[in-house]
């Protein structure tokens, strides 16, 4: 397993880092939050064709750069950062994630170049309006008739789902459990924008009536890719958690050092110092466990089910608790709109429940232990 | 001077170990060639019985020494503190009178620093040291202190001058412990241990020549030594670990390691057995209750994470990377750990958690556990004295108020009771 970053990672964090920085501050994250699409092809397209961050995993035979989660895991790590508002998490970790592990050599060749490259936007509907996010929660069936497939059901909490341009389904069939690709603007496909409590990340509710969908990879064999590839996107979501705690951590110690009561600033104050101390060691303890699993996932180690629930229970944890310390050390001014912190926040809540929750993780945890 | 390498250092300690390793020799004499080789403290500088080697290549040379089965000078207990502080602050008398015989293990060492009355605030010691004719005559009490009672050696804080600010007025001793003027008694504990020793003085004398550094700059050697006393706390050491191999100087490394590892036997008790965990919940049953599930999960997850916390630390450090925020957390780590370890432990227990001794699960040491952790938040620096490190060095937030040091010792406010 690897401790440290190369240089050459290094190099890439903050040549990534510089560049969200000026592309994506929060005056941005804002009016981009406000959209219905909640991101825009301009900003998406200056990303993918100058960083090529949409190619990052996906192997040079299909169109990517062929790096592993390692980088996959920093890329994300900067975005949560950031808070950059971008359908990545649904076209690159999850979308290619799951035609890699599911789809045909040929239909790798078709489908992950131009998500590769950015300019077709993907995104995996896989959960369902009762919220389960294991594959036996999941009532979306697919029926053959006259040599097509159809897909009937409902899918919920699919990131960019009204914005999608192909979207990878994971239904049932006669043999169990497949996936499925269909076109954004199929016919009897029904997309609705949810109201989310996090602005920066859209979600929808999708409804299938009788939707014709391509077959991806092998029917009824759907049951090992889909537990891969929610492993893997485990694994993408700690990283990217770890990045805003962070963010958020730093800005709670700037605000304390700038905050003056009592003729002091309220950094002077050892309750205030106990508490970044102790922030700064749930943060650090949640990198820790992100980048394991990450390294963890670029070797494919037999160890990663279990590390991807322990990194996503804990850095769950670790940012929900530093965003509720970051609103509590800006006091009043934390509770505002204006304030950055919520937006963080808002984040923070919903990655905490996305892909399950950490109790729903501890558990697959134990059991990938054999405990 | 030539570049050394890794692959040339590898190569020169394992061609000298090959030509000289002999497990038929007694320790003593086995150590004192591997010292004038040069090989047992590499990075120590030449003259006084390294290499010059820098300290990212020992791990190297350790490697060899593991290779080959050699064993390397005596590091365990507190002689390892007391070798690294005279290496720095020592004079040549000094250097040429203790490192050996610390190196070989002939001698053996105490840390006469914490007091009844100063616990987290060391430079608020009040043992005096008083220059008296010929030499210094120490008056005053000791806690806490580890191997005191096999002890040749103890390194010593005192004060010296109550007319200055506290840590200008500290001066740093060698003392003799085998002396008249010196009562070593042991220190029971609440886990029915007594692995320290309270030490009293009562006109102890220290010669002249025992003074390291100067008078009325003993914090800064202090410093020293609770440098090297941290660096060996990251929560992932392994000391004192022997050989199972025949041959008379493992015979006598083990019978040394038994002797100075005696104090530190529950201490593994102390930072909470979670590698027991698992074990004694499929054992009970308590394996396949929900909550019970919930709680081992998060304590194997803050475990794990803080074990990879350490080995980023270790990561950085090899790369020769400047310390990241990683590296001052363990301790405070561990002991978050041990106590949710302590919690789990009472929950798969239950009941029998009241029990001790035989009537206990595991012969009475999961009762251990519960009561040793404790100590872990409390030795080598409180969990509030941790925060307090990392919040004013890790993040450079501001320093707490003092109103001790501007003014002569002897008007700061001490404790009414030690």
């Amino acid at each position: 397993m690897q401790f440290s970053f190369t240089g050459e990672q290094e190099e890439f964090r903050s040549v990534l880092r510089r560049f969200l920085e000026e592309k994506e501050p929060t005056t941005v994250v804002r009016r981009l939050m406000e959209t219905e699409a909640g991101w825009e092809r301009d900003g998406w397209r200056e990303l993918n064709q100058q960083l090529g961050l949409t190619a990052v995993h996906i192997p040079e035979a299909y169109g990517g750069q062929g790096f592993g989660y390692v980088e996959l895991g920093i890329v994300l790590e900067e975005m949560g950062r950031a808070l950059l508002c971008a359908p990545y998490f649904a076209s690159t970790a999850l979308a290619a994630t799951a035609i890699m592990n599911a789809g045909t050599d040929a239909q790798k060749r078709t489908l992950l170049p131009d998500i590769a490259s950015g300019d077709t936007i993907a995104t995996l509907a896989f959960t369902e309006p009762n919220g389960r996010w294991d594959a036996a929660g999941f009532a979306t069936t697919a029926t053959r008739a006259d040599g097509a497939y159809r897909l009937d059901g409902i899918k919920s909490f699919v990131l960019d789902g009204h914005t999608a341009d192909l979207i990878a389904v994971v239904a049932n069939s006669d043999k169990g459990l497949s996936f499925f690709t269909v076109k954004g603007d199929a016919s009897g496909l029904h997309r609705r924008a949810l109201k989310v409590v996090d602005p920066t990340r859209k979600q929808a509710r999708l409804e299938f009536r009788a939707v014709k969908a391509e077959l991806l990879g092998e029917e009824g064999g759907g049951a090992a890719p889909f537990a891969k590839t929610m492993t893997q996107a485990a694994v993408c979501l700690a990283n990217e958690m770890v990045g805003g705690a962070e963010r958020l951590r730093q800005s709670a110690l700037d605000y304390a050092n700038l905050r003056v009561q009592f003729g002091r600033t309220i950094a002077s104050f050892q309750s205030m110092k106990h508490k970044q101390a102790d922030m700064l060691v749930d943060v650090e303890l949640a990198k820790s466990a992100a980048y394991a699993a990450a390294s963890a996932a670029a070797e494919d180690d037999a160890e990663l089910p279990a590390l991807a629930s322990l990194a996503k229970a804990c850095a769950s944890e670790a940012y929900m608790q530093t965003a509720i310390h970051t609103i509590q050390i800006h006091g009043g001014i934390g509770f505002t709109w204006d304030n950055d912190t919520h937006l963080w926040f808002k984040r923070a809540k919903s990655s905490e429940v996305f892909l399950g929750d950490p109790a729903y993780h501890r558990e697959l945890m134990m059991r990938a232990w054999g405990v | 001077m030539s570049e050394q390498t890794e692959a040339s250092v590898r190569a020169e300690a394992r061609a000298w170990l090959e030509a000289n390793w002999n497990p038929d020799l007694g320790l003593v004499e086995w150590r004192n060639k591997l010292i004038d080789s040069g090989w047992g403290v590499p990075s120590w500088p030449r003259d006084w019985f390294g290499r010059g080697l820098p300290v990212a290549l020992e791990a190297v040379v350790e490697e060899e020494l593991r290779r080959i089965g050699a064993v390397g000078v005596a590091k365990t207990g507190i002689r390892r503190l007391a070798a690294a502080t005279l290496l720095v602050h020592g004079n040549d008398a000094q250097k040429q009178k203790w490192l050996r015989r610390s190196l070989t293990g002939e001698d053996t060492w105490c840390q006469l620093f914490s007091e009844p009355g100063s616990g987290s605030d060391l430079a608020g010691a009040t043992t005096r040291a008083e220059f008296k004719g010929n030499r210094w005559v120490v008056n005053g009490q000791k806690v806490w202190t580890t191997s005191a009672h096999h002890a040749d050696w103890g390194l010593l804080l005192a004060r010296t001058d109550v007319n200055v600010p506290k840590h200008q007025g500290m001066s740093y001793f060698v003392l003799e412990i085998r002396q008249p003027g010196v009562e070593v008694r042991p220190l029971r504990q609440m886990n029915g241990h007594a692995s320290f020793n309270q030490v009293f003085f009562t006109d102890a004398e220290v010669p002249p020549d025992n003074l390291v550094g100067e008078v009325g700059r003993g914090w800064a050697v202090a410093t020293t030594t609770l440098m090297h006393e941290r660096r060996g706390a990251d929560g992932i050491r392994t000391w004192g670990q022997a050989s199972d191999r025949a041959g008379r100087v493992y015979d006598e490394e083990r019978a040394e390691i038994v002797t100075v590892m005696e104090p530190y036997k529950w201490y593994p008790q102390r930072a909470g057995r979670v590698d027991l965990v698992v074990e004694r919940a499929k054992a009970t049953g308590r394996a396949s209750d929900p909550l019970v599930r919930q709680e081992i999960a998060k304590l194997l997850t803050m475990s794990k994470a803080a074990e990879w916390t350490a080995r980023r630390a270790r990561a950085a450090q090899a790369l020769g990377r400047p310390p990241g925020p990683e590296g001052s957390l363990g301790k405070l780590v561990s002991s978050h750990v041990a106590r949710a370890a302590a919690r789990v432990h009472t929950l798969i227990s239950g009941a029998d958690a009241m029990l001790t001794g035989e009537d206990a699960p595991m012969d009475g040491l999961i009762a251990e556990i519960l009561v040793s952790v404790p100590a872990g938040s409390i030795a080598g620096g409180t969990d509030e004295i941790q925060r307090n490190i990392i919040s004013e060095r890790v993040l450079g937030m501001p320093k707490e108020p003092r109103t001790d040091n501007d003014r002569p010792f002897r008007d700061v406010p001490k404790n009414l009771v030690g």
